[in-house]
């Protein structure tokens, strides 16, 4: 049985596995599958039934989005899927890994999606700086072309699909998906109103899904090997397998492929291989910079989207970063605000205002030269960055670190007032 | 605005090569519209000029039918648009939290040290441009860095030694 379907092909020994030797190990298999007489609803239906969620951030379930575009004739003929390749939030490298290692398999997962939602051009929004992944994926799309896997009637399905890598220059909000889809119209990458959203009205107003790599490319295992195999993978309540990373000061640092629902004790001893020596685990953030910390008490839970929830941070990500007993958590929380204040898009008087105070505050802090009055200052900086106060989801995220480092590290802070 | 003032600011554009007229119009086909193309033409026209002036702005958004403005936002809004020169090598040093972590604070220090310029700064051989870059997504393997395309991992004050020379030696 296949326990690792979005690595299984991953040797970064090597150079990914061009199309010959990546169909002779089930590639495409998916496709040839759904050419034998699937229609759309029930490539939407299988996905739905699957219980996939989305892998970037937010955890919402994959079927359910894409349910939410239009079809049917009096609904716009043009439709695009788009999938967010903008890898950019901190401590997160878990896309890259999969576009480098093994790029037709997001191509095999994009002509699954576009098929369900009937797009027929797909546009891959990378990050500029992923050089290696660019040209490994415009090579994988070039040798689908060549087999008849893209473009006109694929496999005699009638369907058409064109997959348009786009090469982005930088900024994080682009992760955000309607920031993203006016950065690829060529605008500048503010957020935009909800709704309408984008399912409904995205790229050039047209109905549009925005997925993200990983959770692309769950879908070809789903369709080649089915769902009873796909939700036998998982240990845990949601299904399937997760790609997992540790950065930090632990002896192995790495990105796994794991059944969803391993504990995370596992992942840090068995994978992580436990922390540096002379270091202790004081905390970390379960997956990425925009997720509140956690601590040591929280080691044997579950790695899935409940349990993580339960402990009041979230699973986003899946790639954790650690804070050891020598590294001080003030500077650390002082960094990723630095990281959101930069990357504030400017649009929203919380987001670019607030982020450069509680900077500036760091900074004073991290000299040792903090006051009560700044201490309030930010915890009132959690509330008024906090969800429903801001435009996007960006200066929610910066209050997630603050608050939960506020609250698990306040001796830190006291100890870095003056006097 | 008056219209001859229009009419003399765009005059000032410089003439696209045909080798930049190509390339974009190669990326035309590839978007609905021309608007979309905004950002590929700033990089293709940095990647043949080094950086993109205010006669290259011009340029792209004759070429484009982009009003300027719509087009400056675009380019001063993303980190990999530079709107000044920029070095024959520009340096782009994670300083996100996981680099921060493993000690990136003392790398840059090094670099600092080494070649004399801090971030934004260019080297007074015209070498090296540093600039910071949000988390470059290799954390397992911090502290990283890119050294124009070239991604350089598990930093160590030797290990800059050695890139730092093995680009200055390069014509």
């Amino acid at each position: 049985m296949i326990e690792r379907p979005l690595t299984k092909n991953i040797d970064m020994t090597r150079p990914p596995l061009a199309i010959a030797d990546y169909e002779s190990n089930d590639g495409y298999q998916s496709i040839r599958n759904i050419a034998k007489g699937m229609s759309p609803s029930d490539v939407l239906q299988k996905t739905k039934d699957s219980g996939l969620k989305g892998r970037g951030g937010a955890g919402f379930p994959t079927g359910l989005k894409w349910s939410f575009v239009p079809q049917g004739d009096d609904t716009p003929k043009q439709k695009y899927f788009v999938v967010n390749a903008d890898e950019m939030e901190p401590g997160t490298f878990k896309d890259r890994l999969l576009m480098e290692g093994d790029p037709h398999l997001l191509l095999e997962g994009i002509i699954i999606g576009s098929f369900a939602i009937q797009a027929d051009t797909a546009y891959i929004f990378l990050r500029g700086e992923y050089k290696v992944a660019e040209q490994r994926l415009k090579k994988a799309i070039s040798e689908a072309y060549d087999k008849g896997l893209l473009g006109e009637n694929i496999l005699n399905t009638g369907f058409n699909l064109d997959i348009i890598v786009h090469t982005s220059a930088g900024r994080y909000i682009c992760g955000e998906e309607t920031a993203l889809l006016n950065a690829l119209e060529g605008k500048r990458a503010n957020p935009r109103s909800k709704p309408p959203f984008p399912q409904v009205s995205g790229l050039w107003g047209k109905p549009t899904i925005v997925n993200n790599v990983e959770t692309v490319c769950n879908l070809p295992g789903i369709f080649t090997y089915g769902i009873d195999w796909y939700q036998s993978l998982t240990k845990g309540k949601d299904h399937g397998t997760k790609l997992f990373g540790i950065s930090g000061k632990v002896k192995n640092p790495g990105c796994w492929e794991l059944p969803l629902g391993i504990t995370i004790r596992e992942l840090l001893e068995e994978h992580g291989g436990g922390m540096q020596d002379g270091l202790e685990l004081r905390g970390f953030l379960p997956g990425g910079g925009s997720t509140d910390f956690m601590l040591p008490e929280h080691l044997d839970l579950k790695f899935d989207y409940d349990d993580i929830a339960q402990a009041g941070s979230r699973l986003a990500t899946g790639t954790m970063i650690l804070l050891d007993d020598k590294t001080c958590p003030v500077g650390m929380i002082g960094n990723l605000m630095r990281f959101f204040a930069h990357e504030s898009c400017g649009f929203c008087t919380p987001c670019r205002d607030g982020l450069p105070w509680v900077v500036a505050i760091f900074d004073e802090f991290c000299k040792g030269q903090g006051t009560r009055k700044d201490l309030e200052i930010l915890h009132e900086h959690v509330e008024y960055m906090g969800p429903g106060r801001t435009f996007c989801a960006l200066a929610p995220g910066a209050t997630a670190p603050l608050g939960s480092g506020l609250r698990y590290f306040s001796e830190d802070f006291e100890k870095l007032i003056k006097d | 605005m008056s219209e001859n003032l229009i009419a003399s600011t765009a005059s000032k554009a410089r003439r696209l090569t045909d080798e930049e007229i190509h390339e974009i119009e190669h990326e035309m086909e590839l978007y609905p519209d021309k608007r979309a193309v905004g950002l590929e033409a700033l990089k293709i026209v940095q990647k043949h000029q080094g950086w993109v002036s205010d006669e290259s702005m011009l340029a792209i958004s004759k070429f484009l039918e982009i009003p300027v403005s719509d087009l400056e936002s675009v380019a001063t809004f993303f980190n990999l648009v530079y709107r000044q020169p920029v070095g024959e090598n520009v340096i782009l040093f994670c300083n996100s939290v996981s680099c921060w972590v493993m000690g990136c604070e003392s790398m840059r220090s090094h670099i600092n040290e080494e070649l004399g310029i801090d971030f934004g700064q260019t080297s007074e051989d015209g070498k090296f441009t540093f600039l910071p870059v949000p988390c470059l997504g290799d954390c397992d393997k911090a502290p990283v860095m890119m050294v124009g395309d070239d991604l350089h991992r598990n930093l160590t004050q030797e290990k800059i030694n050695d890139i730092i020379l093995s680009y200055k030696e390069r014509k």
